[in-house]
């Protein structure tokens, strides 16, 4: 059911895509159809295949690292009002800064290779991995918090015991949230300088006006997202799901 | 069995300029049920969270003190209208949490006998989610026994389940928790008369003594003189609040 709903959905969009190609006749380079998108997607399919996993490479190590260092931080807040004072208008002050600016700055110091997309894919989803979890640690009902303060519990304990578990819930959400972030980053850190990555053929594929393999790249972007989502959503089922 | 001492509580509390309960003196009877009687907003539960010292919101003059001249909110157990179980964790890891929080080794033979004892040696292994209300309130009066303590400070922990489950829980509470220092906070006035051995209704003048059924506690539900102190209490009630 679910599978056959998402089906239909494609189909809709897919012919809204070549309903507007048909009626405005616009010529391939400015708005490809799907079916030339296809075409192109599978004659170059070993060249996609190959930035993809550049990408996917970018975007796991990212969402791994940004995933720990995002916990981390938000234990540290919540564990610490000296941590909560120093660092909180610090963490809000980097989300109003446009992440793009910084990119540059990242191929800058970490080269044109794969740390700098790394870097950029960590950058964007540690803020609400962070704010969602440390949310989650300082939302912890206030029921628990009185029955621990009775059984006399350490604030150790009372972290791990009873906060962190509350919280989880409010971590898998922030964690879904960054599985569709990251992919963004790092495609950010290609536009930004690199010599591969769907990304990096995005760009290549626009400036030589092949706008066809442009469109590819981006719906395997698009997919490779929506899978990735799919799996953390997967994965963080459990903790999401026992913990409610 | 642990040795309960008498507990008293004197003084008073405001927020801020407004006075929550002019000054009082209210005594608890070692190894007795105390029942503090009162309408919302009178601060019977923040006597409660005084004892069991935790944050009230009210500042309180006064102070409170066991029989003994011991520690009292280190020797207290809590038990609150919300079962307060973690959703996450099983029915006997639930039960140990006091343990578990302390970073102690629980003792397994007294959590099996306690679950035993609250009839839910079924469910050891569920999680709080799949079971009823009623059960889910023995798994925290079996969390509550585990802590052993001579206090019990029980906050309305009946007030949610239906007429039966309540009655059935109050019969089980009162078996198990003899011999100890209860108090337990109600706006029920049937409650307060099947289960006081001492019954003190409670409002923003002070709080007032009431005669307690001769019957041992818990009382049955059809009984005579408990039926008319439920009613004296209701009535009571009424013009304290009028």
């Amino acid at each position: 059911m679910k599978l056959l709903s998402a089906l239909a959905a494609s189909v809709f969009a897919l012919a809204i895509w070549q309903g507007i190609v048909s009626l405005t006749g616009l010529p391939k380079f400015i708005l490809p159809g799907p079916a030339l998108v296809a075409e192109t997607w599978w004659q170059n399919r070993w060249v996609i295949a190959e930035h993809t996993w550049v990408t996917a490479v970018e975007v796991v190590i990212g969402f791994a690292c940004g995933t720990v260092l995002g916990v981390v931080t938000a234990l540290q807040l919540a564990n610490s009002r000296v941590a909560r004072v120093l660092i909180q208008p610090m963490l809000v002050f980097t989300q109003a800064l446009p992440v793009f600016a910084l990119a540059p700055l990242l191929t800058l110091w970490l080269g044109y290779g794969l740390w700098s997309k790394v870097a950029m894919a960590v950058l964007i989803i540690y803020f609400p991995i962070t704010s969602s979890f440390f949310d989650g640690l300082m939302r912890t009902p206030s029921g628990y918090l009185d029955l621990a303060r009775t059984m006399q519990a350490s604030p150790r304990a009372v972290l791990w015991h009873i906060r962190v578990p509350a919280a989880l819930p409010s971590l898998a959400s922030g964690m879904r949230l960054a599985a569709v972030y990251a992919p963004i980053g790092a495609v950010i850190g290609e536009w930004v300088g690199s010599s591969q990555g769907l990304g990096y053929l995005m760009l290549l594929a626009n400036g030589r006006a092949k706008t066809d393999l442009m469109f590819a790249a981006m719906l395997t972007l698009g997919v490779f997202s929506i899978l990735l989502h799919l799996i953390v959503r997967r994965a963080t089922a459990r903790i999401a799901g026992e913990t409610r | 069995m642990i040795l309960a001492p008498d507990l008293t509580i004197s003084g008073s509390a405001a927020i801020g300029d407004a006075t929550l309960f002019a000054p009082l003196i209210l005594t608890l009877s070692a190894g007795q049920w105390t029942c503090l009687l009162g309408g919302s907003g009178v601060g019977k539960t923040t006597i409660l969270r005084l004892i069991a010292g935790l944050e009230t919101g009210a500042e309180f003059t006064g102070q409170i003190t066991a029989s003994d001249g011991q520690s009292v909110r280190e020797r207290v157990a809590y038990m609150a209208q919300d079962d307060l179980l973690l959703p996450w964790a099983s029915v006997a890891q639930n039960v140990t949490l006091g343990a578990r929080l302390r970073g102690e080794k629980p003792d397994l033979d007294r959590r099996d006998r306690l679950i035993e004892g609250m009839r839910l040696l079924d469910h050891m292994d569920k999680k709080p989610g799949e079971l009823s209300g009623g059960q889910r309130q023995r798994v925290a009066l079996a969390r509550t026994l585990m802590e052993n303590r001579p206090i019990v400070l029980l906050d309305e922990p009946f007030s949610a389940l239906d007429a039966r489950t309540r009655a059935d829980m109050q019969d089980l509470a009162a078996e198990a928790l003899q011999g100890r220092t209860v108090l337990l906070v109600t706006h029920d006035p049937g409650e307060a008369a099947r289960l006081g051995q001492s019954i003190v209704v409670m409002a923003q003048t002070g709080i007032t003594p009431c005669q307690p059924p001769h019957a041992p506690a818990p009382r049955k539900v059809d009984d005579l003189e408990t039926l008319e102190t439920q009613g004296a209490l209701l009535r009571l009630l009424r013009e304290e609040a009028a």
